[in-house]
């Protein structure tokens, strides 16, 4: 075909597919601008960087588990971060500062935000709202392309002289300023050139992302008809497009004292510590919604399909996900509560965190209401989501904790914070990832993951992480400290040590165990079950298309009629009704269609 | 290891404010544990009942405003209800520095604790103030009014038993103070990562009978200075 | 022809990344051995016609007294020191021999360029103290940190023509680094230890010398010609004094440093405040 009758058809296609002419294979999988490609191209680079965080973690737990003792294999790693010693290679301090902080950052920026935001976001905004793509397929192509050499700065940091990022993923200020504190020279600087890189990639995909559902939804696919994965990766883009500027601020002003001799953080030119602090985490609480935002919609999703039942309360999901977005931006001192700020201030930001605590309550209660009376299938997403819920309720509750102002002196920079972070973090977004790839992979490869070995592998998983991170609350209550080297220096905390060895043999056991998870992914791309369109029988629109779908997604723009939850609805033979299937009589009160002024095909809405 | 390391009991605490901290502490550890109970129990109960069985149909049900407005309610006022608790004891632990408080200063650098006393005379600045390393000293039943300086990086004072934690901050002086109940030694730690030697910034806090501080402090400021 | 375009556009940024992740990965390594290619080369000092520099530096008026070291924070140092362990800024000997002097041509050698000799010197730590305070080496050449008290000790380096480091050492170990470029003088502390203190002095060819406590300074197999020596200090600053070698002869060197020359600017490394080790840090030493 000829590039102008080309151009004819792509017209006369009103908007359908776009497949007739060849993609350069360069085009269709390097320099992709379609979004299941490009949201596959997010999810292979962060897996990627799931394992590295994870061997990093790994390290990081032998140390404490077995302190100051040679750690096996390590004589390949250079001199500079593990000591050669006549009994083998020591962990060095300032190796293990290091690990602290690449593992938090490598973990945050390149594994779980990618993972729920550039693959989940990608994937279903345009399929779930009955779009072809998103409103900038080459802006979006622009997005994955910076985070790639954002994350390969990322890992060039630790060959240089002096290592990487050694100051904590928080980064503050003074510590962060200088080798002179940390050892870590051009290292630093490079952890700042690749999150201000990042950090272009995600703003420029939460630009994406808003124009998408407001502009491109389907008719009749009306804002209270998206499904609450689409909407809880709206909020977060709400919030990447507003926090993530502040960060690139941060962190230039202080790369800027780092390296051109610039006061805003160095007290010893005048500068003020705490700016850092509060600049940091005034981006920092918006971000932690960032990574939950998302977890949460998925859970929804999942949890109502394989419960064959509608969401209890959508709207109020939907109001939940807004008020926790929205109060997300006035709590960022609970962070600092001890950093010496005014004590005043202490007060109103536990009361503005204490707020924040009741729109997750009210998302978790109504979860327990989806599987009130439902009619529960275990597949391994619905083991991972139910997972979601369960961590979730530890992670928030014991956020509780250290919300009292005077509870928190105690607790901050302890073990205790630790564990509350990881049961969010990994107990939270890790298990709803699992759950959303396992969920969707029949989606985005046409097959199903294996059953067994991923029930094995949850299984596993679940018993294992708690086995490490549970016990890390009693660590942080005897007053284990955090990013601490070695804690046997301190006489309270030798008792500590048991603890610390189970969690560290548990934790070489979790991570192993993730063998099992990247064995059935890869072998089920290849050799996994064939599925069909809508293995999961679900309601959303992205299951009407083949698996996987083509360029284009939808053969004809889809018609929404009524929410995405109509699970076992008496108006169906079957226990699902799609969003797309027309109506079977005229209006009713849940088929979402209004009462009709005449049209002359009634079904459109 | 033992069943006591899994124990959520706090280790002791031996100042004025510690029994108020550990109170709002295991009132909130009750409140959680019934609400965990409560929620994880329900869940793995719906597991139970309500999986899938051959035949059988979920409830087409869009959940209940009423209830949504009770629980949520209820959580907010529960909420709300810590908060209020906690503040009264935060303003006392971080701003009421009590009158009459014994002051020394505290300066933090990487990676010691240099602890400045008044002397003889009484008074801080004056050339009769002496300075120990790592150490603080103190009188039981009489209150300490540290002002928490630090050098180059952010480090924190922790006092684990004393309940007592502030991040110090170059440029800045912080009030700390605790007022001990127990005689004994107790633990200094520095709670803020501060570089390569952050896991040595161990110390001690010797709380001392009223006649053995005075003791103490005597025979330190009389301790023949370093030489310029 | 939009394809090719793609294409060329595709190749482009392929090419740039791997250049980038090529070149960006080096940069490690001024911590392994970092002389040693030259071998032992031929000295270009042909030795029938080299002469020789010695003598003494002294100090002369009362010398002020050390500051004390308070090491009761480490025990296992405390315990290695059976007298009150102090400073070591201002050492004279009894013949009035001033110590830890760094004594090198300053001027006179460019025109040559000298082997890096491939022995290392040895900087100790122990008893939390540096052995020796003052240490001398050639660019390029290695220098070994040792632990030997098996605490954790750290390294902080703040030179002001090479590289910076901070490194650590947590037991009874020995690392190998070595300086490119030549600077007086690079000072050093432990943050674990703030009472620690040492210089190194780094020059680009043989002729230096570090005075004991009697004084004396040599300077060995000079070529014939005019040069200008420097005695540095690090309270009393640098003194300079101009010689002129001849074959077979020791010219004579003589420093005299004394108490009021301590309001001296002392260039480049600050001397360290032991009482106050952190002030060293208010000079930018970007």
């Amino acid at each position: 075909m000829s590039t102008t009758e080309k151009d004819i058809a792509s017209a006369v296609d009103a908007g359908g597919q776009h497949d007739h002419h060849e993609i350069p294979w360069i085009r269709k999988y390097v320099f992709a601008t379609d979004h299941k490609m490009i949201a596959k191209q997010f999810m292979f680079v962060s897996l990627f960087f799931l394992v590295v965080g994870g061997a990093l973690a790994g390290m990081m737990r032998f140390q404490l588990g077995f302190p100051g003792q040679p750690m096996p294999g390590a004589g390949i790693l250079p001199d500079a971060m593990m000591a050669p010693t006549p009994n083998g290679a020591i962990m060095l301090p300032e190796f293990y500062n290091s690990l602290v902080t690449m593992h938090g950052t490598i973990m945050i920026f390149f594994a779980i935000m990618p993972l729920l935001v550039g693959l989940f976001g990608n994937l279903l905004i345009p399929l779930q709202i009955g779009a072809e793509d998103m409103a900038f397929p080459r802006l979006n192509m622009a997005s994955f392309w910076l985070a790639v050499p954002a994350g390969m700065l990322m890992l060039a940091s630790f060959a240089v002289e002096g290592g990487a990022a050694g100051a904590g993923w928080t980064s503050y200020a003074p510590l962060s300023t200088s080798g002179e504190w940390t050892g870590v020279y051009l290292g630093q600087q490079l952890w700042l050139v690749s999150l201000t890189i990042l950090g272009f990639s995600s703003l420029i995909g939460a630009v994406n992302y808003i124009t998408t559902v407001i502009n491109l939804r389907a008719p009749g696919m009306t804002w209270f008809r998206i499904p609450l994965a689409t909407w809880s990766l709206f909020v977060t883009a709400v919030l990447i497009l507003l926090a993530i500027p502040i960060l690139a601020g941060a962190l230039i002003m202080l790369l800027f004292d780092q390296t051109i001799g610039t006061g805003f953080f160095r007290p010893e030119v005048g500068g003020e510590p705490l700016l850092w602090q509060h600049l940091f985490w005034f981006f920092g609480h918006p971000e932690v919604y960032i990574l939950i935002l998302p977890a949460m919609g998925i859970t929804s999703e999942v949890l109502s399909n394989r419960a064959r039942k509608p969401i209890f309360g959508y709207h109020s999901m939907v109001l939940a996900l807004i008020s926790i977005g929205f109060l997300g931006w006035i709590v960022w001192g609970h962070h600092m509560f001890q950093s010496g700020m005014n004590p005043l201030l202490g007060t109103s930001f536990m009361i503005s965190t204490m707020a924040i605590a009741v729109p997750s309550a009210i998302k978790t209660f109504n979860w327990l209401g989806t599987l009130w009376k439902a009619d529960i299938h275990f597949d391994v997403p619905m083991l991972h989501a139910l997972s979601f819920v369960s961590m979730f309720i530890i992670g928030g509750l014991s956020g509780i904790f250290m919300a009292s102002t005077p509870v928190d002196i105690y607790i901050h920079d302890t073990y205790f914070i630790v564990a509350h972070l990881h049961y969010v973090l990994f107990g939270g977004s890790l298990f709803a990832i699992f759950a959303g790839i396992t969920y969707w992979f029949p989606k985005m490869f046409g097959r199903m993951m294996n059953e067994p070995l991923g029930k094995v592998h949850f299984v596993l998983t679940f018993i294992f992480y708690n086995l490490v991170f549970f016990p890390m609350h009693n660590l942080g209550l005897q007053g284990m400290m955090r990013r601490i080297y070695d804690f046997t220096q301190y006489d309270f905390l030798q008792p500590l040590q048991p603890m610390n060895q189970f969690i560290t043999l548990f934790a070489f056991a979790l991570i192993t165990t993730q063998l099992l998870f990247v064995f059935n992914f890869f072998w089920s791309i290849f050799k996994g079950e064939k599925a069909g369109n809508n293995p999961w029988k679900s309601n959303t629109l992205e299951w009407t298309v083949p698996s996987p779908p083509p360029h284009g997604n939808f053969a004809e723009m889809p018609t929404v009629f009524r929410g995405p939850y109509e699970y076992s609805s008496p108006e169906s033979d079957d226990d699902f009704l799609p969003q797309t299937t027309p109506p079977r009589e005229g209006p009713g009160p849940s088929s979402g269609v209004p009462e009709p002024t005449p049209t002359p095909e009634g079904a459109e809405a | 290891m033992t069943w006591s390391d899994w124990s959520w009991v706090l280790p002791e605490a031996f100042s004025t404010f510690s029994d108020d901290v550990d109170m709002i502490y295991y009132v909130i550890l009750w409140v959680t544990g019934i609400i965990f109970v409560i929620t994880e129990g329900v869940l793995i109960y719906f597991l139970v009942r309500y999986r899938h069985k051959e035949g059988r149909k979920a409830t087409y049900d869009h959940g209940s405003s009423k209830l949504e407005i009770v629980w949520t309610t209820a959580t907010l006022v529960v909420c709300l209800a810590l908060g209020i608790v906690s503040k009264g004891v935060w303003d006392t632990m971080k701003i009421d520095v009590p009158e009459g408080a014994m002051e020394i200063i505290v300066t933090a650098q990487q990676f010691e604790w240099h602890v400045t006393y008044p002397g003889p005379d009484g008074a801080l600045g004056t050339a009769d103030d002496f300075e120990v390393l790592n150490q603080i000293h103190a009188a039981v039943d009489e209150p300490v009014w540290i002002h928490l300086r630090a050098t180059d990086v952010l480090h924190s004072l922790f006092l684990p038993e004393m309940r007592v934690k502030q991040d110090a901050v170059p440029g800045k002086d912080i009030p700390v103070w605790f007022e001990a109940t127990a005689t004994g030694e107790y633990t200094i730690g520095c709670a803020e990562l501060c570089g390569i030697g952050h896991t040595t910034m161990n110390g001690t806090l010797t709380i001392h009978t009223a006649a053995d501080f005075q003791a103490w402090a005597t025979a330190q400021a009389q301790r023949p200075r370093p030489r310029p | 022809m939009i394809d090719r375009l793609w294409k060329a556009r595709g190749v482009a940024v392929i090419t740039a990344l791997l250049l980038a992740v090529g070149c960006g990965g080096e940069g490690g390594g001024s911590d392994a051995s970092g002389g040693g290619d030259s071998g032992p080369a031929a000295s270009p000092v042909d030795a029938a016609t080299a002469g020789h520099a010695s003598g003494m530096v002294t100090f002369s008026g009362m010398a002020p007294a050390n500051a004390e070291i308070d090491m009761s924070t480490e025990d296992v140092c405390a315990a290695k020191h059976s007298m009150t362990p102090t400073q070591e800024t201002v050492v004279v000997g009894d013949g009035g021999g001033l110590a830890n002097v760094f004594v090198y041509v300053k001027e006179g050698l460019e025109s040559l360029d000298f082997p890096t000799p491939t022995q290392a010197v040895v900087l100790d730590q122990d008893g939390c103290e540096y052995t020796p305070h003052v240490l001398g080496v050639q660019t390029g050449q290695d220098y070994t940190l040792k632990n030997s008290d098996g605490i954790l000790h750290n390294i902080n380096a703040s030179p002001t023509e090479n590289r910076g480091f901070n490194v650590s050492q947590p037991v009874v170990m020995e690392t190998n680094r070595s300086f490119p470029t030549a600077e007086i003088m690079v000072p050093l502390i432990c943050n674990v230890h703030g009472w620690m203190n040492a210089y190194i002095g780094v020059v680009d060819h043989p002729y230096f010398s570090v005075t004991g406590p009697d004084g004396s300074a040599s300077l060995q197999g000079l070529p014939p010609g005019d040069y200008v020596v420097e005695a540095w200090h690090e309270l009393y600053g640098t003194l300079t004094q101009n010689i002129t070698i001849v074959t077979g002869e020791t010219a004579e060197l003589s420093f005299e440093f004394n108490a009021d020359m301590s309001a001296a600017h002392v260039p480049l490394g600050d001397p360290i405040d032991p009482m106050h080790p952190e002030s060293h840090r208010t000079v930018d030493h970007q």
